[in-house]
């Protein structure tokens, strides 16, 4: 019987959230509702650490869906790069669930919180679906999937404040073109190859020269799944909907949301149209590098005038976004797997600090910014420590996880760009302190205001607080185990060359 | 020269279609009509889809036992069986979140959004109620 379950692992660390988000809807039960959703998380984080062992012996595991062998049937591709996102997202699943059981009541009507749950877990599916497929026409559903859910999740965020709804209408409308941009870029590629399935992709594409439509349909795609990954012109969506989402759903959608896209990209450039190197190459340094440049400065910049602080932290994640895709611009083998080093890193980071921030407003009912939240770190000082740690950990000081990433990624960008890269790099993590001191001045030095109310800590909101401000410094410590996968996973991306 | 653009016809409707919707997408400040650009906009990646799979004189793929017979590739036919689903659910969520931003705002113009947003951003203590209050006076 188990035996027989461990061979469908691959699908079912997709279906079982999947289903279970249909049952979850059945539940008008809250906090039963929240255990099953607490219970399908722990399994699915569960399943991605069992697969993530088996790859120790096996470099790719791939599952035929519904016994149709690829390249005709759908495939399901686990190796040492899709596992990278789907350890990030059911872990950061996991965490955020723990998390949402005292969060969800306060900002969602209780009639609704079990169809949030559904939806919750609906948005998990698709994206580990997103990142497990090795169909690229299957990519584009699960890519609708996950957008729709978070949507809708955003839009849970209206009882709280009304702008809610135009953030969740802008993000499915410039989602919706994204995707449908994708679409027609595998359109044009299926319309000269005659295949969906990446790996076969890869092989046909390799005797197609010169073509206009494989350049039109390679355009299509790269920029469908840059408006997802809200690389910098193209970020417009993200501010708004992570801070008018309900904490809960931030802290999901900030950690994750963006990194699975991020990793599509990745493969789309690396894997897909890796014979076509001249037109990968060009992509990368003329259009991704310059983009990345101007996203690390532009989403830091905006980051320091802004007062609210979800939108700060958003702000902050587009120039986050923006050292992966520099580190994939680079296109050497130690600077995608900085990007990966990151890409793991910054999950910690913003899942952090998302909840420490989310835990402060708690207590009180109003929105989140400077001036409400000012002094009340002295007040919450586990909190407040957490926040600290993620906060150094952005900013790429030693001992923390951050350190590791930026480290990496200066020094892949010296040794294959020149130095000014590097400085550029180093300026603009020295220009983050500035809004990140902003926040602890005001946490922490700034006189409280009056009419707080008084305020207590509660152990559920900081005990997946603790557990992700312990893996920062952790891997802050001992990298071996997030560096050791990164460069596997850039052996397999950039191997094929 | 003409007769070779007309050979791609389907293309060229495909194209016009694709680029008004987008345009209306773009241009568009009503949150409606925004949607009507979007549906506009799939529907001409469909018919791009299935221009794809045509074949002069080719019939639909049912076998029916002559060697002779010229097939259209059924494969986008299903492909985009699928895209219209997604496309479906995509526009009933619109749909639903302007039904829920009509009833909020009492608008569905983006320009009358966005003042009323830029008040709300100014005073951000006073609850939605009473904001709504003063914008029904």
């Amino acid at each position: 019987m188990i035996d027989y379950l461990l061979i469908h692992f691959p699908i079912l660390i997709v279906v079982f959230p999947l289903m279970m988000a249909l049952i979850v809807v059945l539940i008008s039960n809250n906090f039963l509702s929240w255990l099953v959703c607490l219970i399908t998380t722990f399994i699915t984080f569960l399943i991605s650490i069992f697969l993530f062992n088996q790859l120790q012996d096996v470099s790719i595991i791939s599952y035929a869906l519904g016994n149709w062998l690829p390249p005709i049937g759908i495939e399901y591709i686990i190796d040492h790069v899709s596992i990278i996102p789907i350890i990030i997202i059911s872990g950061i699943g996991f965490l955020a669930t723990i998390f949402a059981y005292k969060i969800m009541p306060t900002e969602i009507d209780s009639n609704s919180i079990s169809k949030t749950y559904s939806l919750w877990l609906l948005a998990i599916a698709g994206l580990l679906g997103l990142v497990t497929t090795g169909d690229a026409f299957n990519l584009f559903v699960f890519l609708e999937i996950s957008s729709l859910a978070s949507v809708t999740l955003v839009a849970m965020g209206a009882k709280k404040d009304r702008q809610a709804l135009i953030a969740a209408y802008n993000y499915l409308i410039i989602g919706a073109v994204g995707a449908t941009f994708y679409v027609i870029g595998v359109g044009l590629l299926y319309a000269i190859t005659g295949t969906l399935n990446m790996n076969d992709l890869t092989e046909r594409l390799a005797d197609i020269e010169n073509n206009r439509a494989l350049i039109a349909g390679f355009g299509f795609m790269i920029l469908g799944i840059m408006i997802k990954a809200a690389i910098f012109p193209l970020h417009i969506w993200l501010p708004r909907a992570y801070a008018y989402a309900p904490s809960a759903v931030s802290i999901l959608l900030a950690a994750t949301a963006t990194k699975a896209s991020i990793y599509i990209l990745a493969r789309i450039l690396f894997s897909i149209f890796s014979t076509s190197e001249e037109l990968v190459n060009y992509t990368l340094t003329y259009i991704i590098l310059p983009l990345s440049i101007c996203a690390m400065f532009a989403g830091t910049i905006m980051a320091i005038y802004e007062k609210d602080i979800k939108r700060l932290l958003a702000h902050s994640s587009i120039a986050q976004v923006g050292y992966i895709t520099l580190a994939f611009s680079v296109g050497t083998k130690s600077s995608i797997a900085a990007g990966f080093i990151h890409m793991a890193n910054h999950a910690m980071i913003k899942g952090g600090l998302f909840m420490a921030i989310t835990s402060m407003g708690y207590y009180i009912q109003k929105r989140i910014t400077l001036d409400t939240l000012s002094g009340i770190g002295k007040q919450m000082p586990i909190t407040f420590f957490c926040f600290i740690v993620c906060s150094l950990s952005l900013a790429g000081l030693p001992l923390t996880a951050g350190f590791i990433s930026k480290l990496y990624l200066i020094k892949a960008s010296i040794s294959s760009e020149g130095l000014w890269l590097g400085f550029l790099i180093l300026f603009s993590s020295a220009l983050s302190l500035v809004y990140l001191w902003k926040m602890i001045e005001a946490l922490w030095l700034n006189s409280k205001d009056n009419n707080q109310p008084k305020v207590k800590e509660s152990p559920i909101l900081y005990s997946s607080l603790l557990v992700i401000t312990f893996l920062n410094i952790y891997f802050g410590l001992d990298a071996s185990f997030i560096v050791d996968s990164s460069f596997n996973a850039a052996d397999m991306l950039i191997g094929r060359r | 020269m003409i007769f070779s653009a007309m050979g791609i016809w389907n293309y060229w409707v495909v194209f016009i279609l694709m680029m008004i919707g987008l345009f209306i997408v773009i241009d568009r400040k009503n949150l409606l009509k925004k949607i009507v650009g979007l549906t506009i906009f799939q529907t001409s990646v469909f018919l791009l889809y299935i221009t794809f799979g045509k074949i002069t004189g080719g019939t639909a793929p049912i076998l029916t036992g002559s060697s002779l017979t010229v097939y259209s590739n059924p494969l986008p036919h299903v492909l985009i069986l699928t895209a219209i689903v997604v496309g479906v659910a995509t526009t009933a969520l619109g749909l639903a979140l302007v039904v829920r931003i009509n009833s909020v705002y009492g608008s569905i113009e983006e320009d009358d959004i966005s003042a009323q947003d830029l008040i709300d951003y100014h005073d951000q203590n006073t609850p939605i109620e009473k904001t709504r209050e003063k914008y029904s006076k």
